[in-house]
């Protein structure tokens, strides 16, 4: 396996696994329930402003900003169906890791990236914000509602879904360990996917 | 003084030798509805027109939703194993009698007044019989279903049309690239495994336009190549073979009868084991799997690897069909500017264990490698096709170029069996789907449906 310079998430792909994959799918399972919610107004008020910082951030388009919101090695996860799968055995809407989500922002900003050019524009609003304890004390699981209203070549149209959050407790907030993005449309033919979500 | 009633519109008669020449056609092809209409009948319900695959309906009583053109499909494998494809409208008053999208069920009972099929088309019962004074057990109550329902080694195709050839001859030389395809896993064998649904705003014809096209990549897919080689120091990730000078280079482009084409690229890629997992994209999880597969199998990885990769192919089934990398794409006309285009991922199946534990990691990577075009390739071309069809919308300016490549024959070599065969960026593959599709606008073709079971 590679020195630790080849390990860079943002330049190598070695901690996207089968044990990654699995983790992953575990965390998003069965995790938003009534007895692991967190009533704490004070948590709940950190994170909203964690989400709606995200939200600005991208209707900005300030990508590094928005990058730097994420732990390194974190995961990107637009499920392809309402069941939400195994990514390893299925096709997703998208599934990006570090290096992948760098080539999202990448692309871009050639100027080249044809259905993001001119650049749509979008107002989030993120809504229904809940906290649910994992058993790492360290880590909350997040469940919110998002309304995207996005001005694509002229024309107003929305995105509609719910997101679920893995957020990391760091020194001074929050770090997103993993996004799941769960279009309430996922499974039919999408227009022009191709803001970020 | 005749007494014949007039039709309530007029019909139009459309002059298709004047609207598709040689080197163009005209914009209508691609903008007016009235051809749109005709074209369901002429072409879709003329030729063998994909439908699903087998992997879709594994077992007795499997069904996936599906469309013929715009006719709303059930294709069902049986009760007795056999595949059908029909019609989802209720012999009754019309309304869909399914409305999942998949799943398996023996009948189909339909929400509106309960008249109830079997899963062969066959009407079972409908509520209080007494009411009726006809005989149900006559087939004219059936659900319609589609006459000719074959397979082509996983593929489902059906025909409306009684008089159309024989599925293996409508393919015709096409079946050469796609048993290379197919035959490239082990067994000859893969199952969809869900996939990117896209849709654009612009005429299905724009997506088939573009299917063989290796004209555009350089331009319409800038931002996948720079965002491909960004880690490089080179630039030889992707297709970055169609730089410099793709008309004589390895890539070829075969026009095939039936308006069926493959742009094949492979000779682009060193014939080595691993050459073509060397240009895959950038993915999730490439160095983890790459180096597990590496320790556990060093004889085999290579192989592994490149089964997980992209295969450099387009094979062009008209109307609908595009096998490309190793993707089942299936597009579907909605309206005259709405088009449907779904990138069915495929998984290795490997039924007789070849790959033992490597199949999984083969697989976790496929998955990766098959959403980068859709997402960072494919978005860019719809929206190119979404802004022709906004520049068609200049009526004055009527006509669309496909003449790249017209009146240089010594571009083109004779493939046999009606195959023409080209260079990288040719369109002489558009012209001669063309020619297919003038003559088939020009024909009433047999619908044949059936209600006999």
């Amino acid at each position: 396996m590679g020195a630790p310079a080849q390990r860079d998430p943002s330049t190598s792909s070695y901690y996207v696994g089968d044990a990654f994959y699995a983790a992953l799918v575990r965390a998003f399972t069965d995790w938003d329930r009534d007895e692991r919610a967190i009533a704490d107004p004070a948590r709940r008020d950190a994170v909203r402003a964690f989400l709606e910082r995200e939200a600005r951030l991208l209707d900005r388009g300030d990508y590094a900003a928005w990058l730097a919101m994420f732990a390194p090695e974190c995961a990107y996860w637009v499920p392809g169906t309402p069941e939400r799968g195994d990514p390893s055995r299925e096709i997703t809407v998208a599934f990006h890791d570090r290096r992948q989500l760098e080539d999202r922002v990448y692309r871009l900003g050639t100027g080249y990236a044809w259905s993001q050019a001119p650049a749509s524009r979008t107002v989030r609003s993120v809504s229904n914000v809940e906290l649910f304890a994992t058993g790492d004390a360290g880590i909350v699981m997040v469940r919110s509602n998002f309304l995207i209203a996005e001005l694509l070549d002229g024309e107003l149209r929305h995105w509609a879904g719910w997101a679920g959050h893995r957020l990391e407790t760091t020194g001074d907030g929050f770090s997103i360990l993993a996004k799941q993005v769960n279009l309430i449309d996922c499974d039919r033919n999408l227009r022009n996917p191709s803001i970020t979500l | 003084m005749t007494t014949q009633q007039k039709p309530i519109l007029p019909e139009r008669v459309f002059d298709f030798d004047s609207l598709v020449h040689e080197d163009r056609v005209h914009r209508s092809l691609y903008t007016d509805p009235a051809i749109f209409d005709l074209e369901m009948t002429r072409i879709f319900g003329a030729v063998w027109v994909y439908l699903a695959h087998e992997s879709q309906v594994p077992q007795p009583n499997d069904f996936v939703r599906a469309r013929l053109g715009r006719r709303p499909l059930i294709v069902v494998r049986d009760s007795n194993g056999v595949l059908r494809a029909l019609y989802n409208r209720c012999t009754h008053r019309g309304a869909t009698v399914c409305r999942r999208d998949r799943g398996s069920a023996k009948a189909f009972q339909c929400p509106y007044h309960g008249w109830t099929y079997l899963n062969t088309g066959k009407l079972s019962g409908v509520p209080w019989p007494e009411g009726y004074s006809c005989d149900f057990s006559r087939p004219e109550f059936n659900l319609m279903q589609v006459p000719r329902v074959e397979s082509y080694r996983g593929l489902i195709f059906a025909t409306l049309n009684a008089d159309a050839p024989s599925l293996t001859d409508y393919l015709g030389p096409v079946r050469r690239p796609i048993d290379e395809w197919l035959d490239r896993h082990p067994g000859g064998a893969l199952e969809v495994r869900e996939a990117n649904r896209l849709k654009f705003n612009g005429n299905w014809k724009l997506l088939y336009d573009n299917s063989a096209d290796g004209y555009h990549v350089v331009f319409s897919h800038r931002s996948l190549l720079m965002m491909e080689n960004r880690l490089q120091d080179g630039d030889g990730k992707g297709m970055s073979y169609y730089k410099d000078s793709p008309d004589s280079g390895p890539v070829k482009l075969y026009s095939f009868p039936n308006a069926h084409h493959f742009k094949d690229k492979r000779d682009a890629i060193p014939k080595r084991p691993g050459a073509l997992w060397a240009i895959e994209g950038l993915h999730p999880g490439m160095e983890h799997y790459e180096a597990a597969l590496r320790r556990d199998f060093p004889d085999r990885a290579d192989a592994f690897l490149d089964l997980a990769s992209s295969e450099p192919v387009n094979i062009n089934v008209f109307p609908n069909l595009h096998i490309l990398g190793n993707h089942i794409q299936v597009s579907e006309p909605l309206s005259v500017t709405e088009t449907a285009t779904t990138w069915y991922g495929t998984a290795v199946v490997d039924p007789d264990g070849e790959l033992g534990a490597a199949l999984g990691p083969v697989n976790a990577l496929r998955m990766r490698t098959q959403e980068q075009f859709p997402t960072f390739g494919e978005v860019d071309d719809l929206a190119n096709f979404e802004q022709i069809q906004a520049g068609l919308a200049a009526e004055e300016d009527a006509w669309i170029y496909m003449h790249r490549g017209l009146g240089l024959p010594e571009r083109y070599s004779d493939g046999g069996d009606g195959t023409t065969i080209g260079p990288a960026t040719d369109e002489v593959f558009m012209r001669d789907y063309m020619r297919v599709y003038r003559r088939l606008m020009q024909t009433e073709p047999a619908i044949a449906p059936t209600r006999e079971i």
